[in-house]
């Protein structure tokens, strides 16, 4: 009885010992996982540090510029246009029910217009552009970093942040507002088809009561807020891709992550923007 | 041979090269983590010579040549490159420093979006701002011949074979006419012939361009080939140096395992 009690307590024993090892490792992961979320933080506030210092040094690269230009906006134009329009046209069929229901039919190019100005155009541009541009700028410098590229750029002497960073960043924060001025132009076009199905309603009617309805403040707010989404996209795209890790997997992570972080901070930008907007409203 | 205390180089022939040194590597060391690659690890490269770093894979011979352009940031130790200390310069003076320095990569490392002419122009372009298009041409045709290669201008990366690649990524080291030659792996994934061919360009540059070179690798055949003198890390310590007789003369079990 007595040894029993023994092997009981030392069973007892090795079994807080197991659990205390198990706590320990528990929190070690744990902090571990906070201080890689926090370095990863610092991590992009030195890179946005390194832009900002790179993008007003001399020598700046404005050939690449023009291409990176080129490459987002006119690159991504048919993918926007398609979108807006389908947008518009989805937007319009889909509240008719409901203005119906109200008798506010004739209302419907106004409220559609500045769905698609304020909030839809923007936000749904934004993050169409995410996937495509975000997660190519991520597998193209995290592929270029994986072969060595930023190295040999480096090495001949070619400020890599310079050349490929800041290049790009302002690119997609130039080019967002103009796709987003797409969208919501072909989103009025593709609205009018809507509103067309079931009415008769001419285009230039149409434009008439969809501008009527907008407003400076629907405007102005919503184009300062592209630009930042299109900051937001350059960056993260970059960041993720020039810190890949080594070998090709990284490259398939580094744009992955690069989608899903410029989405999500967007979105995060867009409330943020929507808050200050109302309040200065 | 000389053990790794002694850095002496006296038993090499004097006819090839000249006694300055253009780098003076002493005491370096580098971890990434908890892994110590380089422990301490001192060398020099001689004007002139062809020094090749010998060791298994991972050994850190390649970390070895990135510290010395500042790739990596040495964690301690010394590296004086052409007269100046490459750990506490940056900036303009580290761009200065690089600009006479020639790195092929392992995998060549060629602009994927490029052609063969823009990469070959790209480091020209951006240091040597004031040359003509007429001179740009010119210094690009002359590359090109000198790695035996013609007609490839317009292509891209991905059209071109293995050694093909490696021959433009050379021409690219050499453009700026550096002094200085860093080779990590030259042969590596390529066929023994190419591999030769490599190797035998290697010198052609060095007597054609008087450059220095630093040469990592693990293809016996190269060293045969290139090297001057030899030096072998192991375990982040130099565990041996000496002539390429020495090395194939050695009876140490580590050494006869790379010259059998």
């Amino acid at each position: 009885m007595k040894k029993l009690k023994i092997l009981n307590l030392k069973k007892a024993q090795s079994l807080a010992t197991a659990h205390s090892i198990k706590l320990s490792e528990d929190t070690l992961d744990q902090k571990e996982r906070a201080n890689g979320f926090f370095q990863e933080v610092g991590d992009m506030a030195l890179f946005i540090k390194q832009i900002f210092k790179e993008t007003f040094s001399r020598n700046f690269e404005f050939k690449e510029f023009l291409r990176q230009c080129y490459e987002i906006g006119n690159k991504s134009l048919p993918l926007i246009i398609i979108t807006g329009t389908i947008m518009g046209l989805v937007l319009t069929i889909q509240s008719r029910p409901a203005m119906a229901k109200f008798g506010a039919v004739t209302m419907l190019p106004g409220m559609v217009a500045v769905s698609l100005i304020r909030e839809i155009g923007p936000i749904i541009t934004a993050l169409i552009c995410a996937g495509k541009i975000g997660s190519g700028m991520g597998a193209e410098l995290g592929s270029m970093k994986v072969t060595e590229q930023i190295d040999a750029m480096e090495v001949s002497a070619t400020n890599p942040i310079r050349y490929l960073v800041v290049t790009r960043v302002l690119a997609a924060t130039l080019m967002l507002p103009i796709l987003v001025l797409f969208a919501d132009a072909f989103g009025f076009i593709g609205s009018w088809i809507g509103v067309n199905i079931k009415g008769d309603v001419s285009l230039v009617l149409y434009i008439f009561q969809a501008f009527g309805s907008i407003t400076f403040l629907d405007f102005f707010p919503a184009l300062v807020k592209t630009f930042l989404f299109g900051a937001v996209i350059g960056i993260v795209g970059c960041y993720k891709g020039f810190t890949a890790g080594r070998g090709t997997e990284s490259v398939g992570k580094a744009a992955n992550a690069a989608v899903v972080l410029s989405s999500l901070l967007i979105i995060i930008v867009d409330m943020i923007a929507v808050q200050i907007t109302d309040m200065l409203s | 041979m000389k053990n790794s205390q002694e850095t002496n180089t006296d038993t090499i022939s004097e006819e090839k090269y000249t006694s300055e040194v253009l780098i003076d590597i002493k005491n370096l060391k580098k971890s990434f983590g908890r892994l110590e690659v380089l422990k301490d690890i001192s060398l020099k490269l001689r004007n002139g010579e062809n020094l090749v770093v010998l060791g298994k894979s991972g050994s850190g011979k390649s970390v070895l040549i990135k510290c010395i352009v500042r790739l990596l940031n040495p964690d301690g130790g010394s590296i004086n490159l052409l007269g100046k200390e490459v750990n506490s310069i940056k900036g303009k003076e580290l761009s200065e420093i690089r600009e006479k320095i020639g790195f092929l990569f392992q995998s060549g490392a060629l602009y994927d979006s490029m052609t063969v002419k823009q990469n070959l122009e790209f480091p020209l372009v951006r240091i040597k701002k004031d040359l003509k298009e007429a001179e740009i041409n010119k210094k690009i045709n002359e590359v090109l011949e000198n790695v035996g290669l013609a007609d490839v201008l317009e292509k891209m990366p991905s059209e071109l074979s293995g050694g093909m690649r490696k021959r433009i990524s050379l021409a690219r080291s050499i453009i700026l006419d550096p002094v200085i030659m860093l080779y990590d792996e030259p042969t590596t994934g390529l066929d023994p012939v190419t591999s030769d061919e490599i190797s035998e360009l290697i010198n052609s540059v060095q007597k054609k361009y008087k450059t220095s070179s630093i040469i990592i690798t693990h293809d016996i055949a190269c060293v045969r080939i290139t090297a001057d003198r030899i030096i072998m890390l192991h375990e982040g310590h130099v565990y041996a140096e000496g002539t390429l007789a020495e090395f194939e003369a050695s009876d140490d079990p580590l050494i006869m395992s790379f010259f059998k």
